[in-house]
C-alpha cells in the first residue's frame, strides 16, 4: 500500500507532467509543422535552439531558467511586478523546467510525422477548393496525429523523469516542488533507501507504462501507414 | 475551351520547360516521353507549382500573370486534378474522400453524389476504406471526387496507366462517357497513342520541356507513325 505522502508525490508528478506536456503540445506542434514545411531565414538557428536542451547538460539549462525566471531575472522580474507571478522555487518552476526539458522530444517526432505526409495529398485538397486552415486540419494534422501522439507521449515520459533543471530552478521542496525523481534523490540522501526503492518501483512502472503506449502508437501508425 | 501558355519558364531536372502556345479544343491531350515535362504542366495549370515565368489564361480566366504579380490560388481556379497515383486521402473514407470538395450548396442533379458515382460505378465502394479499394476503383473514385467539386477544367494525369489491359478499355469507355455527359474540358496526360485517339481532339507533343507539335490525333499520330512502344 502507497503511504499518504507517495500518493501526494506520485499525484503532483503526474499533474505538472501533464500541465508541461498540454503546454508545449500546441507550440511544439506549431513550430514542427513549420520546420516541416516551411522555408524561412534564421530556420536552422530555431532547429539548433531547439534541440539545445537534448544535448546540454540538464543542470546548464536550469541554470539559465533560474537566471532566465529568478526574481532578479529578466523575464521572472517582469512577471513578478506586472503580473504578480513567482516562478522560481514553485510548482511553476518544476512545470517550466519539464516543459524546456521535454519540449525537442515533441517537436523532433512531430516534425518527422510533418515530413512523412505526402505533399501532393495537401496540393490536390487545395485543388478541391480548400484554404490553408482546412488542409492543415482535414489532412496535414490528421495524417500526422499518430506521430505527434507518439512524440507526445515521449515528451511527457521525459518530463516524468526530469531531475537537473528542476532542482536548480524548483528545488526539492517536500509537498511544494518534490517530483518523483527529487524525492528519490532527498531519500537517498537521507539514507532512507527504503523510501526510495518503493518509489524508483513506481518511477520504473509509470516509465515502461509511458514508453510502451509510446510503442504501440508508433507501430499501429507503421501498420496503417500507406 | 482554350488555353493560353505565353513565356512559361520553369526549370526542370534535366532541361527547362519553356511553352509559347495557344491550343483549343474539348479534351486536350498532353504526348511525349516519361519526363518531358507533362505532369508540371499539369502542375502549372492547377498552380501546384510556381515558376520563374507565366502568363496562363483559360478560356478568359488569367491564372497566373508573373509580370503582373497575379496568380490565383490553386483552391479558387476552379480545377479538378486526377494525379496519376489517384492521391486519395487514407485517413478518409470513400465517401468523405468523395464529399471533400462537394459544392453542396449549389448541388445539381449531374453533380450529385449518387449519380456521379453511378456513372463511374463506384456506388458499391461508398460505405468501405480506400484500402478496399482495387487499382481501377482508387482510379474512379480519384477522378468523381475531381467531379464532385463541379470543376471548369479536369486534369487527368495518365489515369490508365497502371491498368492492365482488360480494365485499360473499360476505363476508357467511363472516362467517354463523363466527357459526354459532364461536358467538362479536359487535359489528358498519356503515353499512349491509342487512348489519345479515343478521347482526345487536339494533341500537344512534347520533348524535352517543350511543346515540339500540335494539332488532331491524326494528323500528329500518322505524320509521325508513333506508337506507345517508341515512347517507352
Amino acid at each position: 500500500m502507497l503511504t499518504p505522502e507517495e500518493w501526494q508525490i506520485i499525484g503532483f508528478t503526474l499533474g505538472v507532467a501533464t500541465l508541461s506536456t498540454l503546454l508545449i503540445l500546441p507550440v511544439g506542434t506549431l513550430l514542427a509543422w513549420l520546420l516541416a514545411r516551411g522555408r524561412w531565414r534564421g530556420k536552422s538557428v530555431v532547429e539548433t535552439f531547439v534541440a539545445l536542451p537534448l544535448v546540454m547538460p540538464p543542470v546548464a539549462t536550469g541554470l539559465i531558467l533560474l537566471k532566465l525566471f529568478g526574481r532578479r531575472g529578466l523575464v521572472g522580474s517582469w512577471l513578478e511586478q506586472v503580473l504578480g507571478i513567482e516562478i522560481v522555487f514553485t510548482w511553476r518552476a518544476v512545470v517550466l523546467a519539464m516543459a524546456v526539458m521535454s519540449f525537442p522530444l515533441l517537436v523532433r517526432a512531430a516534425r518527422v510525422a510533418f515530413e512523412e505526409v505526402n505533399p501532393r495529398l495537401e496540393q490536390i485538397a487545395r485543388t478541391l477548393g480548400a484554404g490553408e486552415l482546412r488542409v492543415f486540419f482535414t489532412v496535414t494534422l490528421p495524417l500526422a496525429a499518430r506521430g505527434i501522439a507518439a512524440g507526445t507521449i515521449l515528451a511527457f515520459a521525459r518530463a516524468l523523469g526530469e531531475f537537473g533543471a528542476t532542482i536548480l530552478v524548483a528545488g526539492n521542496i517536500p509537498g511544494k516542488t518534490s517530483t518523483l525523481s527529487l524525492s528519490i534523490y532527498g531519500f537517498v540522501q537521507l539514507g532512507q533507501d527504503t523510501a526510495a526503492f518503493r518509489l524508483l518501483a513506481i518511477s520504473v512502472g509509470i516509465a515502461f507504462a509511458a514508453v510502451w503506449v509510446s510503442e504501440y502508437v508508433m507501430r499501429s501508425r507503421g501498420r496503417r501507414a500507406i | 475551351m482554350k488555353l493560353l501558355f505565353r513565356d512559361v519558364r520553369l526549370p526542370l531536372a534535366n532541361f527547362p520547360l519553356i511553352l509559347d502556345e495557344e491550343v483549343e479544343g474539348e479534351v486536350i491531350a498532353l504526348f511525349g516521353p516519361s519526363g518531358s515535362g507533362k505532369t508540371s504542366i499539369l502542375d502549372l495549370i492547377a498552380g501546384l507549382r510556381a515558376p520563374v515565368s507565366a502568363f496562363i489564361a483559360f478560356n478568359s480566366t488569367v491564372l497566373i500573370d508573373t509580370a503582373q504579380g497575379l496568380s490565383l490560388a490553386p483552391s479558387q481556379r476552379g480545377i479538378g486534378y486526377v494525379p496519376q497515383d489517384g492521391a486519395l486521402f487514407p485517413h478518409l473514407s470513400v465517401r468523405a474522400n468523395l464529399l471533400y470538395g462537394s459544392k453542396r450548396s449549389h448541388e445539381d442533379a449531374l453533380f450529385s453524389l449518387e449519380h456521379v458515382t453511378k456513372v463511374l460505378e463506384i456506388a458499391h465502394t461508398l460505405s468501405g476504406g480506400i484500402r478496399t479499394l482495387s487499382g481501377g476503383e482508387k482510379q474512379r473514385v480519384a477522378l468523381a471526387r475531381a467531379l464532385l467539386s463541379q470543376p471548369q477544367l479536369l486534369l487527368l494525369d495518365e489515369p490508365l496507366a497502371s491498368l492492365d489491359d482488360a480494365l485499360k478499355a473499360k476505363s476508357l469507355a467511363l472516362l467517354q462517357r463523363v466527357r459526354e455527359e459532364f461536358c467538362i474540358p479536359m487535359v489528358f496526360v498519356s503515353h499512349s497513342a491509342e487512348e489519345v485517339t479515343a478521347l482526345c481532339d487536339k494533341v500537344l507533343f512534347l520533348e524535352r520541356g517543350q511543346i515540339i507539335r500540335s494539332g488532331s490525333p491524326m494528323e500528329i499520330f500518322a505524320e509521325r507513325n508513333i506508337t506507345v512502344l517508341e515512347l517507352r
